[in-house]
């Protein structure tokens, strides 16, 4: 009994270093932000002080018209990159669990977009959408050089550029997680549907999709959650425009924050973005995260 | 496994759009980096390079590229030492030794790590501020070094569980302590748990770019993602040098990506549902 208490105060001591850098550099930052959102600060007016308003800058929010265009743009984009993202992925995740020769590079060529930094994959995907030198034009148009069209200064085609520029970035990443999945369903479901005489469409709907659920839900939750968070590609590819199109929730709170140094606005906006996702990854842990937390416990 | 003609056909249409799909859009921003400012500005525009060098150079020349990856090497660099320096030991106890309440850490460290950045990024640049730490290289490691650790812990919590109980337990009836078998015998059997975790962590810290760009505004300290981002000419865009440069910071991810891939697919899925 003595010697389980020693060793228990022996691992505490080697795991608080990690876990107050954690508390440090990202527990109190939330916390503060929280206790900034009650209060009225305007960076550039220091003579106002810094006032409690208790909930003033949340009832801002939800009348403020452009959050709530913000909150739009986040939620459409989310819905239907991670859609895109889960199928494409679980094509990929199908094409590279099977085994065939080279597969070692088809794997690795999947991995690519994931590593490729994202301020490069922005930047790759503003000049293939340039009105004039751009591949989408040339793709699109070939010689018609007069229908060349400035698709990042359309609304409804730079919201859709930036969802291919995520789609084309992380649905391997999406693939990944179902490849996972794939891995543990057993080699002898497969076999005894063959024997049985079930087609191939019948094999994937009847083994693959329904034992495929946990990784897909997982895959579903990690890309909403991170999904919400875009912001390289919105800073890179648009600035948020044109007009508000493409001004994502993480973006206008960037502005407001830092820009515009509205304090208390601004991380009462940022609080709005981490309640969503927090709910969101409750909801991630309740359903997923037990089974994960009892293997790692037990 | 034998696979039907239809199957084979379809494995085959898969395996061509995964790779197509995949290096196209890239391929394209290589072609481009490869081309003379001419045929950059091509309309329509022309798909092969007339082969010159030139934006390589003057990316190099006239963009400080070196100066930001110089920068970049050593905040990704020190991210990675420190985080699994913090992570290894945490990561082992959190797997290994009985200690109450370790599920409420894990699941913690997991909310943590879905933060959005916006949320802490205001009280994290007063706190540098204060620190003096705006516009450091440490500045930037540090808030780096917290948002890493949450993955690192958990992917290598994941490898100690998996790792044979046996070894640990002869080495603890020797008289080991506790640090003592962690270094002697759990870390050289986790070695490829936590090569995978440094990768991750390196590969996260060489592509950050929000608290990149707010806690680095001087020039001259600043990393590949802000230096691109911010990428500007004189008079009009330079994309045969930002292509260039894109390439050149991209090659080193090519090359980890080439030589630890099975490393990096396992412990991407390390989170996921195993069972």
């Amino acid at each position: 009994m003595r010697r389980i208490n020693s060793e228990q105060s022996y691992g505490w001591l080697i795991t608080c270093p990690a876990l107050l850098v954690v508390a440090a550099f990202a527990l109190y930052p939330a916390l503060e932000s929280f206790v900034l959102s009650l209060h009225r600060i305007y960076l550039g007016l220091p003579a106002l002080g810094s006032p409690f308003v208790g909930i003033e800058n949340y009832m801002l929010l939800l009348q403020d018209p452009v959050a709530r265009q913000a909150f739009g743009v986040t939620f459409g984009f989310v819905a239907l990159s991670t859609l895109l993202e889960l199928v494409l992925g679980l094509a990929i995740a199908l094409v590279i669990h099977e085994r065939f020769p080279g597969r070692g590079w088809v794997r690795a060529a999947v991995l690519i977009p994931w590593a490729i930094p994202t301020v490069v994959a922005s930047q790759m995907w503003r000049f293939i959408f340039n009105d004039q030198y751009g591949l989408a034009n040339l793709l699109v148009f070939g010689e018609h050089v007069s229908h060349y069209l400035p698709w990042l200064a359309y609304p409804e085609w730079a919201f859709l550029a930036i969802v291919l520029a995520d789609v084309w970035k992380t649905s391997s990443f999406a693939g990944l997680l179902l490849l996972a999945g794939l891995q543990v369903i057993p080699e002898e479901l497969y076999d005894a549907a063959r024997i049985d005489g079930a087609s191939t469409w019948q094999r994937f709907r009847t083994i693959t999709l329904p034992l495929l659920k946990p990784a897909l839900l997982t895959a579903l939750l990690f890309r909403t959650i991170d999904a919400f968070r875009v912001f390289d590609l919105v800073f890179v590819m648009t600035q948020g425009g044109p007009g508000d199109a493409t001004q994502v929730i993480q973006f206008y709170g960037y502005k407001t924050l830092f820009a515009e140094g509205q304090v208390g606005y601004g991380t009462a906006i940022s609080m709005a973005v981490f309640v969503t996702i927090l709910v969101l990854s409750f909801l991630y842990i309740r359903t997923i995260g037990s089974t994960l937390l009892t293997r790692v416990h037990s | 496994m034998t696979r039907t003609p239809a199957e084979r056909v379809l494995l085959g249409v898969g395996i061509v759009f995964a790779v197509l799909g995949s290096l196209f859009p890239f391929v394209w921003f290589v072609l481009t980096s490869l081309k003379s400012p001419l045929a950059v500005e091509a309309i329509p525009p022309t798909w092969w390079p007339d082969g010159n060098l030139g934006f390589y150079r003057s990316a190099l020349a006239e963009h400080q590229l070196l100066a930001y990856v110089g920068n970049s090497v050593i905040v990704a660099g020190s991210t990675t030492v420190l985080s699994l320096a913090l992570a290894i030991p945490a990561g082992y106890a959190l797997a290994r030794i009985p200690m109450a309440g370790k599920s409420w850490i894990l699941g913690g460290l997991l909310t943590i790590s879905m933060f959005p950045q916006i949320v802490i990024a205001g009280p994290i640049w007063q706190l540098l501020n204060r620190l003096g730490g705006l516009n450091t290289h440490w500045g930037l490691t540090l808030p780096y070094v917290a948002l890493t650790l949450p993955l690192a812990i958990w992917i290598l919590a994941t490898f100690f569980k998996d790792l044979p109980l046996e070894l640990e337990e002869a080495a603890r009836v020797d008289g080991c302590t506790v640090w003592q078998t962690l270094y002697r015998v759990m870390i050289p059997l986790a070695t490829p748990g936590i090569f995978t975790a440094a990768i991750l962590t390196f590969i996260y810290a060489w592509n950050e770019f929000f608290f990149a760009l707010l806690i680095l505004t001087d020039p001259a300290k600043q990393t590949l993602p802000v230096g691109l981002a911010l990428f500007q000419g004189e008079f009009t865009m330079p994309w045969g040098e930002l292509a260039a440069a894109s390439v050149l910071a991209t090659l080193p991810l090519i090359v980890l990506v080439l030589v630890f891939q099975r490393g990096i697919i396992s412990g991407l899925s390390a989170g996921a549902v195993k069972g």
